[in-house]
């Protein structure tokens, strides 16, 4: 048994801080919430004013861009039918909103904070353990202190899924920035490259393509997320997810399963193929 | 200005960790030899070049001739000695001097060429000119002439990976040229072509240096291109200078044992041709004398 004299229990610490926080801060985390709320709201509003067969239109075009091939091009611009077809297309639009805006916000920390890993090593020592924690600590735990802060809905959501899907765009960023070829680096510092010239000619993109690979799998775990997300009331098709478990109605959850499967297949292999497009060794 | 080149007693240690070091401490040299850690890959070199001149650094592989030309502009950092290039000390300069120095007075060819994938060949040539803030349409220009100095002007929107080696290369050299520096340094640019590329590449240097009147500082494993193209030569053993000289002095009267199995493999080649051509030409006598009398 481990000793009795050395047991501490932090909980009631962290408790206390949670409370402390809601207490002396609630305004500050209210305007943040509502300012996300209002960007949300915002790329909502647009999605839901374009109407279905655009969605299609703009698949297909993107898929054709990304692959250049008929076959794929065709399936990938049908199987967001099927979404349409189960009823669920109103869901899959909240939840591509949301998908969408945690994204965003995701690579807007997440690519500069990886290029600083990728500058600084000692920066990036302290910061690996931080994305460690994030990646592996079980999703309600950080899922109900932001519910408390945030309150219910959409906007903890975001914050649920920005701390999933954060650190792969990081992480690949940094290691893009680092497996940058050694030749290329010293001529341009031969030619007389400041430091800035030097990531923003060379390194940054030589690394495009580990970082596009970094939105891609940020997009993938965003999705993942949503679906965790609507157990603290984030709408969407999580939401048709959660009732379908809740009332044992398999096929209702098989339905929305697979639409947010389709919703995966379809924007993994489109931002795929444009970061294929993007490679320098492919040009 | 006599020389455009001043190397005096130079050294250069290479270490993961920032190492002291004192050119005076026999025992700290003999240390840092021993230790896995460190490698002192110059020892102690120095020698001068002239304006104009193609000066030669030869050795095998390992013999710090590639660790000498990165020190000529602080690729890597001096550890004892002075390097002075048109009468400024390098090694005095601050990062702003030495970005400053990089840019106006010296260009690089790399062994592997160093270009960027992601830009074209155009783009690559006139990089060195973008990173100086030239105007976008000035430096195309410049950078179509000098690919057109060597031969590639069909290629400007074209990128590096469709291009051959011996291509590559003079995407390299036009890089170079665009720059407009008066000294050229080459770290073995040619090694990786074939045989005949590698010739045609040598006259183009020829051709250029007289068009250009370029200062080049060239480093190279193979007597044969050190004896065509160089003016002086310096032979690169571990570190140290072994022998310094005309590229015919050197191959006349080497130095010592190290510089003499260089030349020795150059003579053989040449006992063997001249034995070859005298076999010929007595056969064909023969065949001639033969002839007669028949």
């Amino acid at each position: 048994m481990f000793p009795e004299a050395l047991k501490y229990s932090v909980a009631k610490s962290v408790n206390h801080a949670i409370k402390w926080l809601l207490n002396t801060h609630g305004s500050a985390f209210d305007h943040f919430s509502s300012g996300i709320l209002g960007l949300l709201l915002r790329v909502q509003g647009v999605l839901v004013v374009i109407p279905w067969w655009a969605y299609l239109v703009v698949v297909a075009l993107m898929a054709w861009i990304a692959t250049k091939k008929i076959l794929p091009t065709i399936i990938l611009a049908a199987l967001p039918l099927v979404i349409g077809i189960f009823g669920l297309w109103a869901l899959a639009i909240e939840t591509l909103a949301l998908v969408i805006t945690s994204v965003v916000i995701a690579l807007i920390i997440g690519i500069p904070l990886g290029v600083v890993m990728g500058e600084l090593p000692l920066f990036a020592g302290f910061i690996q353990p931080v994305l460690d924690a994030m990646q592996t600590m079980p999703s309600f735990v950080y899922l109900i202190p932001a519910m408390m802060l945030f309150g219910l809905g959409k906007v903890p959501a975001v914050i649920a899924t920005l701390i999933y899907s954060l650190p792969p765009v990081m992480r690949l960023t940094c290691l893009g920035l680092r497996q940058v070829p050694a030749p290329a680096q010293e001529a341009a510092r031969a030619y007389g490259a400041t430091r800035w010239q030097l990531l923003k000619e060379v390194r940054i993109p030589l690394a495009m393509p580990s970082i596009l690979a970094g939105v891609n799998q940020t997009t993938m775990m965003a999705l993942a997320m949503v679906v965790i997300a609507s157990m603290i009331g984030a709408r969407g098709l999580g939401q048709e997810v959660l009732m379908a478990i809740n009332r044992i109605d398999v096929g209702r959850g098989f339905e929305a399963g697979i639409s947010i499967v389709i919703m995966g297949i379809v924007i993994d292999r489109i931002t795929q193929g444009l970061a294929r497009k993007w490679d320098p060794n492919n040009k | 200005m006599e020389n455009i080149i001043e190397v005096k007693d130079l050294w250069e240690v290479y270490s993961e960790k920032e190492v002291f070091f004192d050119v005076d401490d026999r025992d700290l040299i003999a240390a840092l030899d021993e230790s896995n850690e460190t490698v002192v890959a110059v020892r102690g070199v120095s020698f001068t070049v002239k304006p104009g001149e193609v000066f030669i650094v030869m050795g095998l592989s390992g013999s710090g001739k590639s660790t000498l030309i990165r020190c000529l502009l602080r690729l890597v950092e001096i550890s004892w000695g002075e390097v002075r290039i048109n009468g400024q000390d390098v090694t005095a300069m601050n990062m702003k001097e030495l970005t400053e120095f990089r840019r106006h007075e010296v260009a690089m060819v790399f062994q592997h060429y160093g270009l960027l994938p992601h830009k074209t060949v155009l783009e690559n040539a006139a990089f060195g000119l973008k990173l100086r803030g030239v105007p976008k349409k000035e430096r195309r220009e410049r950078a179509y002439e000098s690919l057109k100095a060597v031969g590639l002007e069909d290629w400007v929107d074209y990128y590096p990976a469709s291009l051959s080696g011996g291509m590559l290369q003079r995407v390299g050299i036009a890089r170079a040229l665009v720059a407009d520096t008066p000294i050229l340094l080459m770290d073995e640019p040619f090694s990786g072509l074939d045989p005949l590329i590698r010739r045609e590449m040598q006259d183009e240097l020829l051709r250029i240096q007289q068009e250009y009147q370029k200062t080049i500082f060239f480093v190279t494993h193979d007597l044969d291109e050190a004896m065509r193209l160089g003016d002086r030569m310096a032979v690169m053993r571990n570190g140290e200078i072994v022998q310094i000289g005309r590229p015919a002095e050197v191959f006349a009267r080497p130095a010592d044992d190290y510089v003499a199995r260089f030349v020795q493999d150059k003579r053989d080649e040449i006992r063997r041709a001249d034995e070859q051509m005298a076999a010929m030409a007595a056969s064909q006598a023969e065949r001639v004398g033969i002839g007669d009398v028949s």
